[in-house]
């Protein structure tokens, strides 16, 4: 199976770790992942303050970029919606590149829908290294994509070593929303604040926080105001585990981290 | 559509309009701004509000498809507002041939004279009102007070607020931003009885002196929660049976709409009632529906003399005809405002005006004007719990993002800002550009870094950021240059 990674400009800058962690987890799952490099951002930030011509411009590149991809993944719940819920609309009267952004919305995935709808993996062979605490975060535009936090919990739960706590309020937006977190502030601060006490009640060491924003506003309010946890993002943990398991599992002898799916994958 | 006014002064007013909705506290950034860091306020909105959407949630998980009954309810609101002329007629007819006065009234001040006018031709002066929040719209207890006839509020949080001289903070909660203490204190002032904050006996002596002003009352002023065409029926939907008294024990009962509450059938009417008290207070029903077609006819024991329905305007016209039209959805159902993050943190009041929350960031600016407004559409994270939450589906976040278009494209939105997206999006539009950016991105904050990794301070509006929380600086090598090792490594591997 072929897959273009759409890494996000945030993912590119601030967390590249998560990019690698998404291509080898893929790769481990017999994808063949390419990168294209012409890539830049969705246009979200454009489109979200009302700058809709240069969201447009932005979205036309996108297409053009990933015309040949079977498949695009990305690791931003945000980043997708904005293409699943906007592209189309944001074409509305330019019937050519209107078919073209319903055919590259229809091949658009965020990482954990990806993860779980199409390649159907099975994580259960899969162990962390030592045993770990972890609470999840719904990050808001997982809404645009019609679910819930439920997917990504239970592919986490699937992983050995793995512990699981609620968060209060886990739904509850932790005050990003793009420029919303500067040109508010004050707003933006009581709502991460709230969800810092929730993370930090939780006991957990580890957040799920699958969306580049909302983990830098979480984890840069973490740093400065002593939270007990850091957010991580889904596809970091599941290759710390496939990392891991890699000389204690038969399955991992390969030397290029492409090995055979465990079963029940699909591909 | 036929222009029924009983007074021909307030047709023919020439004097110029005043705003649409009443506006309390204009500066939202000063309201936020205090708001936000009121640490009581969020913990007596976490404990009202939040829980309130959890008991929505439970409530609507026990239909067996609550998302289609709720796409339902939006396509039979939709219906209604494509098709509202004849809704509007039909319901005229049907109130008439129940023997009820029907009123169009163009917006506030017509809305308020009519009532006066039939206040001063009935001889009513004492007026008992059960909620209504299109006469918050229209300042309807001033205008009363003003023509020397006495209003009074029954619903149990709306008389905490009229004694108090103040503004509903909530569609349906409308005193959640007071305390049962403070409460006590304003009862202690009014009554004239030792201070207690015990909820219970609070209640008990707004009761006992409510009961006794309900049976001197001369008419009742009830909202409408919904309006059927079909058999020119006003449905109330409460909780505290005020309602019933408000329509059933006053000579006169007035009833006062917005137009957008129309549905068209007495089919459709159970599709609305299931969603809405589950989507307001987590509860299947609320504890009284009361179902009003006309006045008391011959030979009913109970019911006022005369019903009048009074339909009101006050620029929704404007809002149907352009391409906002979805927020006529709303049944003022609150779900909204409960599930915001933002009215959990910034609280009722600071959005100004008597419509608060998601629904009321866009009805605002509707009704009154962007530029007075713009910070409504713009104060959102869009984080979209608004539309998840909605029992007619109206997509708040969308709607959101399509007025701050209106913002850009009218000019509203500063000359600056504009410019720092223009040299945003050229800069992505091209993949050497984005690189470079990038790169200068990367090594500006690399130098700004703490030893840990940490920004603590960043310059110009970006420090907004920093004021409350660290920026974490870019990895040594951003993701496209580990990739193209990884490759190449991988490339080279036997």
């Amino acid at each position: 199976m072929k897959v273009s990674l759409f890494v996000t400009c945030l993912t590119d800058l601030f967390a590249p770790d998560v990019g690698m962690a998404v291509v080898k987890t893929l790769e481990y799952f017999d994808c063949m992942v390419d990168f294209p490099v012409a890539q830049t951002c969705c246009g979200q930030p454009a489109f979200n303050n009302g700058f809709h011509h240069d969201a447009r411009d932005l979205a036309r590149r996108m297409i053009q970029v990933f015309e040949n991809s079977d498949y695009i993944v990305t690791p931003s719940g945000s980043c997708c919606a904005m293409i699943r819920d906007h592209y189309i609309h944001l074409m509305e009267g330019d019937p050519v590149w209107e078919q073209k952004a319903t055919e590259f919305v229809a091949r658009t995935y965020e990482y954990v829908e990806f993860l779980t709808k199409i390649l159907k993996v099975d994580l259960r062979l899969l162990s962390l290294p030592a045993e770990k605490t972890f609470t999840y975060h719904y990050t808001c535009h997982l809404r645009g994509l019609h679910t819930t936090g439920e997917p990504c919990i239970d592919l986490l739960k699937q992983i050995g070593n793995v512990h699981f706590t609620p968060l209060e309020k886990a739904e509850q937006c932790c005050g990003f929303g793009g420029t919303f977190a500067i040109k508010y502030s004050d707003i933006s601060r009581a709502m991460v604040m709230d969800k810092l006490d929730c993370g930090n009640k939780t006991g957990a060491q580890e957040m799920i926080v699958n969306d580049g924003g909302c983990a830098m506003n979480i984890g840069g309010a973490c740093h400065r105001h002593g939270g007990k946890f850091i957010p991580r993002h889904i596809a970091s943990i599941i290759w710390d585990a496939i990392e891991s398991g890699k000389t204690a599992s038969p399955r991992s002898a390969g030397t290029s981290g492409v090995t055979t799916a465990p079963s029940g994958a699909g591909s | 559509m036929s222009q029924t006014s009983p007074s021909a002064d307030a047709a023919s007013d020439t004097r110029p309009r005043r705003l649409a909705l009443p506006v309390f506290h204009p500066n939202f950034l000063a309201e936020a701004h205090t708001a936000a860091a009121d640490a009581n306020l969020h913990a007596a909105l976490d404990n009202s509000v939040t829980k309130k959407d959890y008991g929505r949630r439970e409530a609507l998980a026990q239909l067996p498809d609550a998302d289609g009954l709720r796409e339902l309810a939006g396509k039979i609101k939709s219906h209604t507002l494509d098709h509202l002329d004849y809704y509007l007629e039909l319901l005229e007819k049907n109130v008439r041939a129940a023997g009820g006065q029907v009123y169009f009234a163009l917006d506030n001040a017509q809305a308020n004279a009519i009532v006066i006018d039939i206040a001063r031709r009935t001889g009513s002066r004492l007026v008992v009102k059960s909620k209504s929040m299109v006469s918050e719209e229209t300042e309807l207890n001033d205008a009363l007070i003003a023509a020397g006839i006495e209003p009074l509020e029954t619903d149990l949080g709306e008389f905490i607020l009229q004694v108090d001289h103040d503004h509903p903070t909530h569609l349906v909660m409308p005193v959640i931003h007071k305390r049962a203490a403070e409460i006590g204190r304003i009862f202690e002032k009014y009554f004239k009885v030792p201070f207690t904050e015990d909820p219970q006996a609070l209640a008990e002596m707004a009761r006992v002196y409510l009961r006794k002003r309900f049976n001197e009352a001369d008419m009742g002023i009830s909202g409408v929660n919904f309006a059927i065409a079909e058999t020119g029926s006003i449905v109330l939907c409460t909780n505290e049976g005020n309602g019933r008294m408000c329509t059933s024990r006053p000579r006169i009962h007035v009833a006062i709409m917005g137009m957008e509450k129309t549905i068209p059938a007495w089919d459709d009417l159970p599709v609305f009632l299931k969603l809405l008290a589950r989507s307001a207070s987590g509860q299947a029903l609320t504890q009284y529906t009361s179902i009003i077609t006309g006045p008391r006819r011959p030979g009913e024991q109970d019911g006022p003399d005369e019903f009048h329905l009074i339909i009101m305007d006050n620029g929704r016209s404007r809002i149907l005809a352009g391409e906002y039209r979805d927020t006529l959805r709303c049944i003022r159902c609150g779900a909204c405002l409960n599930a915001c993050p933002i009215y959990r943190k910034v609280g009722g009041k600071s959005y100004g005006s008597v419509y608060p929350g998601p629904i009321g960031a866009l009805l605002t600016p509707l009704f009154n004007g962007l530029e007075a407004h713009k910070h409504l559409p713009m104060a959102s994270s869009l984080c979209g719990a608004c539309f998840e939450a909605c029992p007619v589906k109206i997509n708040i976040p969308e709607l959101l993002i399509s007025m701050r278009k209106d913002l850009v494209e009218s000019g509203i939105i500063s000359g600056p800002e504009r410019l720092v997206f223009r040299i945003w999006s050229w800069t992505l539009a091209h993949g050497w550009s984005y690189r470079a950016g990038q790169m200068m991105q990367r090594l500006l904050l690399r130098l700004l870094k703490k030893p840990d990794g940490w920004i603590t301070r960043l310059p110009g509006q970006p420090g907004e950021w920093t004021k409350v929380r660290d920026f974490p600086a870019p990895a040594k090598k951003d993701f496209r240059s580990q990739y193209a090792t990884y490759r190449k490594s991988a490339t080279q591997r036997p």
